[in-house]
């Protein structure tokens, strides 16, 4: 059992927990994920490692409640067990030998591109971060990006908060400016990879994005999280999760992310008082 | 004086329109008489034919003598000696190509039905059974076992039997592997595995799920943390597929995954989280017996029609004949010699078709067996709305990554020397599908067996 030994909601629906497990976090790698289930009946589900302490045995995962499991999750308080807890399965972030990169992270995937900002960071890379969420309410670890970049655009589509517009934009004005970067990292929505991709393809600038499929194993056994890359079939769990932005087939992915909502929705409705009618 | 009769006790069964619409075992085993009866068929042949059929060497004549003897516990404890898991094997080994394969009373009329007698045997024991195993006396030595499958299990249980300190350590949540992820609840009821392990457990045998070695720890590690031995059953479980249009499109699942969500998952009960898509037809692709299993899940979770497609002939299907039967009794259609070309998917791109061609046979191939030509003008679509692919598996690339010195083949097989197992890196025993690529439960039993003699052998040095 993997006891949450430390539980905080970064916002109404983001929540980060540290969770005790020594063997994981003796090997956490910043782009490394976990999967975990909650309980007995539960489903195996995978979150991108967004920190670990090797010294306490800890890791620590982001989560925004989006489905049935992180539903669960979130009701899951600091004391309590989660029933399985393994990783770090995937590749690590390849960081060597960068010297000037643009990590961008669009809402709760900025749990995702903080490690790898500060590894970054660590290495003595030149690091400007572009985060963007919807509005001000929203926004999560603004001050350990503060800590790991040399530049910061915090970006809101409502512009509640730092500049209103897209992520895509501030890059395109940050390359515009002159900025000439070793790499774009990119996550978060597939949707918001997608126009990154679409953005540092017209400028030639490599782009590496972090994909998030559906998942049993994440071993390489299901085959589920398939996605296309260059027209070639790739498993997330052992060839990702990181993958060539300009190669990835996003429509696709986008497609099969989404393949349980209807069964997701009438599981919840079957939960759900507020569905049942009267009796 | 022997029952002479022509024929085996027929197993009492679930009937086919009831079970095909439950999880329930399809095989209910046979009652005390039917065993007594059927043990008597045997001739007690003195050159055992069956004995050399049997990848793990089990005295069968010994144990069938026990059983017409009523002796049902001395049958179990004979079978015992040589297999770690007997309620397992009498209930999915392919007997017809091994033991019973080779009984004289197959000759003229069917063999003795030696895998229902050792399915009853084990049940015997498991049913009435009470007391505690013995515990051997530990010899202070560490080996380390990667996967809780057939192999896995078998050389851990072999070893631990000798005084090894066994650990095994186990990437899903669960211990069983194949077992218990695969092979479905209707043929080999889980609980019956687990009890399996429980026996493991309880002669010193340490499993450790949620590891994965080459990520959690290496193999590397193990050594430096006081293993001796390090024993790889990690098996064959990177899923295949045809690369033709439409792969990607929802609602097409490898049957690794298919079969995960059912049986590992439970995706048909209703307080899983874990859920799976609702299908009125599927087509399953290939012709095993991951195939037939993976057609009948797909009946039960309340599909109206579901085919096998395979591209070879009815003759060539490579499923155990009993398979094949009990999926036809279910109402599972078999589209042969037919060969997928495209997956069609609707707007939303969920699966709306299969594009097939028909085949014919021609020359024999490398295989030995007749090569499937595709016929002219043969173009069709089968309407469906699931498809499972089922066409075979090749080993996970985690271990051999990650472990400097250890020799694959060019189908990432691991090298081994000999029958011991033994890899090229030294103190590094290997068995199972990870060696020989998909194969069946009793033979990676038969490489856990023989690693656990050559490991024994070595750290006795």
């Amino acid at each position: 059992m993997y006891k949450i030994v430390r539980k905080k909601a970064l916002n109404p629906t983001v929540t980060l927990m540290d969770i005790e497990a020594p063997a994981v976090a003796a090997k956490a790698e910043p782009g490394q994920f976990i999967i975990l289930r909650t309980d007995e009946n539960g489903e195996r589900i995978p979150l991108t490692i967004a920190d670990y302490d090797r010294e306490k045995g800890t890791v620590t995962i982001i989560f925004q409640i989006v489905g049935a499991t992180t539903e669960k999750l979130n009701h899951m308080n600091e004391g309590d067990c989660l029933q399985d807890f393994a990783g770090p399965l995937g590749r690590a972030t390849h960081t060597e030998g960068l010297k000037k990169v643009a990590v961008v992270g669009g809402g709760v995937g900025c749990a995702i591109a903080y490690p790898v900002a500060k590894k970054l960071h660590s290495i003595g890379c030149e690091v400007h971060s572009i985060v963007g969420f919807r509005s001000k309410d929203l926004v999560i670890l603004e001050d350990e990006f503060k800590a790991c970049s040399d530049k910061l655009c915090m970006m809101t589509d409502d512009g509640s908060y730092g500049t209103k517009g897209l992520v895509t934009n501030a890059l395109k004005e940050l390359i515009d400016s002159g900025e000439q970067y070793d790499e774009v990292i990119a996550i978060g929505p597939l949707i918001m990879m997608k126009f990154v991709a679409a953005t540092t393809k017209e400028y030639g600038i490599k782009t590496i994005v972090s994909m998030n499929p559906i998942m049993i194993d994440g071993t390489g056994m299901c085959g589920g999280c398939r996605l296309t890359v260059g027209g070639e079939t790739k498993f997330a769990c052992v060839d990702g999760p990181e993958f060539d932005g300009h190669l990835v087939d996003f429509d696709e992915a986008m497609g099969r992310s989404a393949m349980y909502k209807p069964f997701e929705r009438r599981k919840h409705e079957e939960t759900c008082n507020l569905f049942k009618e009267v009796k | 004086m022997p029952n002479m009769s022509l024929q085996k006790n027929p197993m009492p069964s679930q009937e086919p329109e009831v079970r095909n619409k439950n999880f329930l075992e399809v095989a209910l085993g046979y009652t005390e008489e039917m065993a007594v009866d059927e043990a008597q068929r045997c001739l007690n042949c003195k050159n055992m034919p069956c004995v050399k059929g049997c990848p793990v060497n089990i005295d069968i004549p010994g144990f069938i003598k026990e059983i017409a003897n009523r002796n049902f516990e001395g049958a179990y404890g004979i079978i015992s000696k040589s297999s770690s898991l007997p309620a397992v094997c009498g209930r999915v080994c392919p007997q017809e190509t091994q033991c019973e394969g080779k009984c004289v009373r197959g000759i003229k009329g069917e063999p003795v039905a030696i895998g229902r007698l050792e399915r009853f045997a084990a049940d015997y024991h498991n049913a009435n059974f009470k007391g505690e195993p013995e515990k051997p006396a530990s010899n202070g030595k560490k080996v380390a076992v990667i996967g809780a499958g057939p192999a896995g299990l078998t050389c851990a249980g072999d070893l631990a039997k000798k005084g090894y300190e066994v650990t095994v350590f186990e990437a899903l949540h669960l211990a069983g592997g194949v077992l218990v992820y695969g092979i479905p609840e209707f043929r080999l009821p889980k609980s019956i595995v687990q009890r399996e392990i429980d026996g493991l457990k309880a002669i010193g045998v340490k499993i450790e799920t949620n590891v994965i070695i080459g990520r959690t720890i290496t193999i590397d590690e193990l050594f430096e943390q006081g293993f001796k031995c390090v024993f790889i059953g990690s098996g064959a479980g990177l899923p295949r597929f045809m690369n033709i249009p439409g792969e990607n499109l929802k609602g097409v699942y490898s049957a690794n995954e298919f079969l995960t969500r059912v049986n590992l998952m439970k995706a048909y009960k209703p307080d899983s989280d874990t859920p799976i898509k609702e299908n009125k037809r599927v087509a399953v692709v290939g012709g095993g017996n991951v195939a037939m299993d993976a057609a009948r899940c797909a009946k039960r979770l309340g599909a109206e029609e579901v085919y096998i497609v395979y591209r070879r002939g009815e003759a060539e299907l490579p499923a155990r004949a009993e398979e094949i039967e009990h999926a036809k009794e279910e109402g599972i259609i078999f589209k042969t010699l037919t060969n997928p070309v495209e997956i069609l998917g609707d707007d939303d791109k969920f699966v709306s078709g299969i594009k097939c061609v028909s085949m014919e046979l021609g020359e024999p191939d490398e295989s030995g067996r007749r090569r499937p030509v595709v016929k002219a003008d043969s173009e069709h679509v089968i309407d469906v709305d699931c498809v499972v692919m089922s066409i075979g598996t090749s080993p996970n690339p985690l271990i051999r990554n990650t472990t400097e010195g250890l020799e694959t083949n060019k189908h990432g097989c691991i090298v081994t020397t000999d029958e011991s197992g033994l890899t090229s890196r030294e103190g590094v025993y290997a068995g199972g599908d990870a060696v020989t690529g998909a194969a069946t439960v009793i033979l990676a039993m038969g490489a856990g067996k023989s690693a656990a003699e050559a490991i024994d052998e070595y750290l006795s040095k």
